[in-house]
């Protein structure tokens, strides 16, 4: 559900519920977009890869 | 045959070997995908669930892996915002472990909500005052933050690290894991609390219901306390049984006894309010229903032997046992604690979910009792089939512990 379904009530319970399910698939979402646009960076070369281990 | 995938280093048995190791598992498998055809083909009147037992084994069993599988979180918990480094030689097998309970989970609740095909309504057609809903947003979000740690394991795997594309994504995910064991924790720790806060507003079942802190009854909190204090120990569980197999030492044992402390402190506060809860609802709940403590027991198979195995066989004892330094040590003791503690929190669940059921709340009503079918039993053991595969899959093909090549490099 979103904010432009017909079920949506601008209220307090609606806000914090779904709020937070946004917020955490958003964290999931940037979190993924951010490691996959880096990759894309390193691999053209226009960022330097950080050697682990 | 497949020894270029296996990790560098690594000691692994025959492809032969393999093969047969998977086939009682496959067999789980596909008696599970037989039970799992004809709840789907034929409905859900393969199962004995009825109106009274709306919720039976797949839940239990669902409950019951999702707080096994608790140790996933936490452990990330630990070690990624707490900063408990030594517990990083346990974190892949934590979080495969979490990994697999979760999907097993999800799983079993595609056929438990009998048309799955509507299963998205959950979603876009939210109840958003029902416990469930929140608990399956969170499961779900949840999954995806498992699948998200669990792909720079598999990135690990020898030939797919060879691939540069590949290896720069998983050593980018490594990097930013904090942020995802931090969503993590947060999903975690309001689906473990709902599952629990669901019984505890039944207010139509005293047996179940509870008072509270707000809009979250004691239950809510008991839960996520129940469930990271057993979860680390099904990790160490999972452990010590592929060392069993493998004949390997694969974790450090700083590794384990600081889990394993953890735990123990974690199930001793756990206890703690779990019997004040327990007195709270005898002297409070109980006479408030204008019932006493016996008419919950009095007939039906779920007598008060289920509280004493509960509270003093799988939870006074192993947090004993974990308690004692010297005790913990020894691998028969920590096992012991270990395996009781996680029977302990499937017992929890299964009081919580049949027998919350199966006691009368109408004076015309009967004591019930559970029987599943065979495909409920079916649905329910593939998850594990699932899980040893999987599991076995991983240890074979992936460098799931970083120290054991160093563990190991005598003996090999």
């Amino acid at each position: 559900m979103t904010p432009f379904s017909f079920e949506w009530l601008w209220n307090t319970e609606y806000t914090i519920f779904f709020g937070l399910l946004y917020v955490a698939l958003g964290i999931i979402g940037c979190g993924m977009t951010f490691v996959i646009i880096k990759t894309v960076l390193q691999v053209f070369g226009f960022m330097r890869e950080r050697h682990f281990h | 045959m497949d020894s270029p995938l296996l990790p560098e280093g690594a000691k692994r048995c025959s492809p032969t070997v393999f093969f047969f190791w998977t086939l009682p598992w496959l067999a789980l498998l596909a008696w599970g995908g037989l039970s799992a055809f004809l709840c789907l083909y034929k409905a859900l009147n393969q199962t004995n669930m009825s109106n009274v037992f709306a919720f039976a084994l797949w839940i239990v069993f669902d409950l019951g892996v999702i707080a096994l599988g608790a140790g996933a979180f936490f452990t990330g918990f630990l070690t990624y915002i707490i900063g408990r480094k030594e517990l990083k030689d346990i974190i892949n097998a934590a979080v495969i472990i979490g990994f697999i309970c979760y999907t097993g989970a999800l799983a079993m609740l595609g056929i438990d909500i009998g048309q799955p095909l509507r299963g998205w309504f959950i979603f876009w057609h939210a109840n958003i005052h029902s416990m469930l809903v929140e608990v399956s947003f969170c499961i779900t979000c949840y999954a995806m933050v498992l699948a998200i740690e669990f792909l720079p394991i598999i990135l690990e795997n020898r030939e797919l690290d060879k691939i540069k594309e590949l290896r720069l994504l998983g050593h980018n995910m490594h990097e930013i894991m904090a942020v995802f064991a931090a969503t993590g924790t947060f999903l975690s720790f309001f689906h473990q609390g709902s599952l629990g806060g669901m019984f505890g507003v039944m207010y139509g079942r005293p047996f179940a219901a509870r008072g509270g802190f707000y809009i979250w009854p004691w239950t809510f909190f008991l839960f996520i306390l129940s469930a990271i204090a057993a979860g680390p120990c099904f990790t160490i569980l999972c452990t010590k049984l592929t060392e069993f197999i493998s004949r390997k030492k694969l974790v450090p044992e700083q590794a384990i006894q600081s889990l394993a402390k953890i735990a123990a402190w974690l199930l001793s506060l756990y206890m703690v309010l779990k019997i004040a809860d327990t007195l709270g609802w005898l002297y409070g709940v109980v006479p408030d229903a204008g019932q006493k403590f016996m008419d919950f027991y009095r007939e039906g198979p779920y007598g008060v032997w289920l509280l004493v195995v509960e509270i003093i066989i799988c939870g006074i004892i192993p947090a004993i046992i974990l308690m004692i330094p010297k005790a913990r040590q020894q691998q028969g003791w920590l096992i012991f604690a270990c395996l009781l503690n996680c029977t302990g929190i499937i017992f929890n669940r299964f009081v919580f979910i049949i027998v919350t059921l199966a006691i009368p709340v109408m004076p015309f009503d009967r004591f019930w009792g559970y029987l599943p079918t065979w495909q409920e039993w079916g649905v329910a053991l593939a998850v594990i089939g699932y899980g040893v595969l999987l599991f076995s899959a991983a240890y074979r093909y992936l460098p799931v512990f970083p120290k054991e090549k160093e563990l190991n490099a005598v003996a090999e």
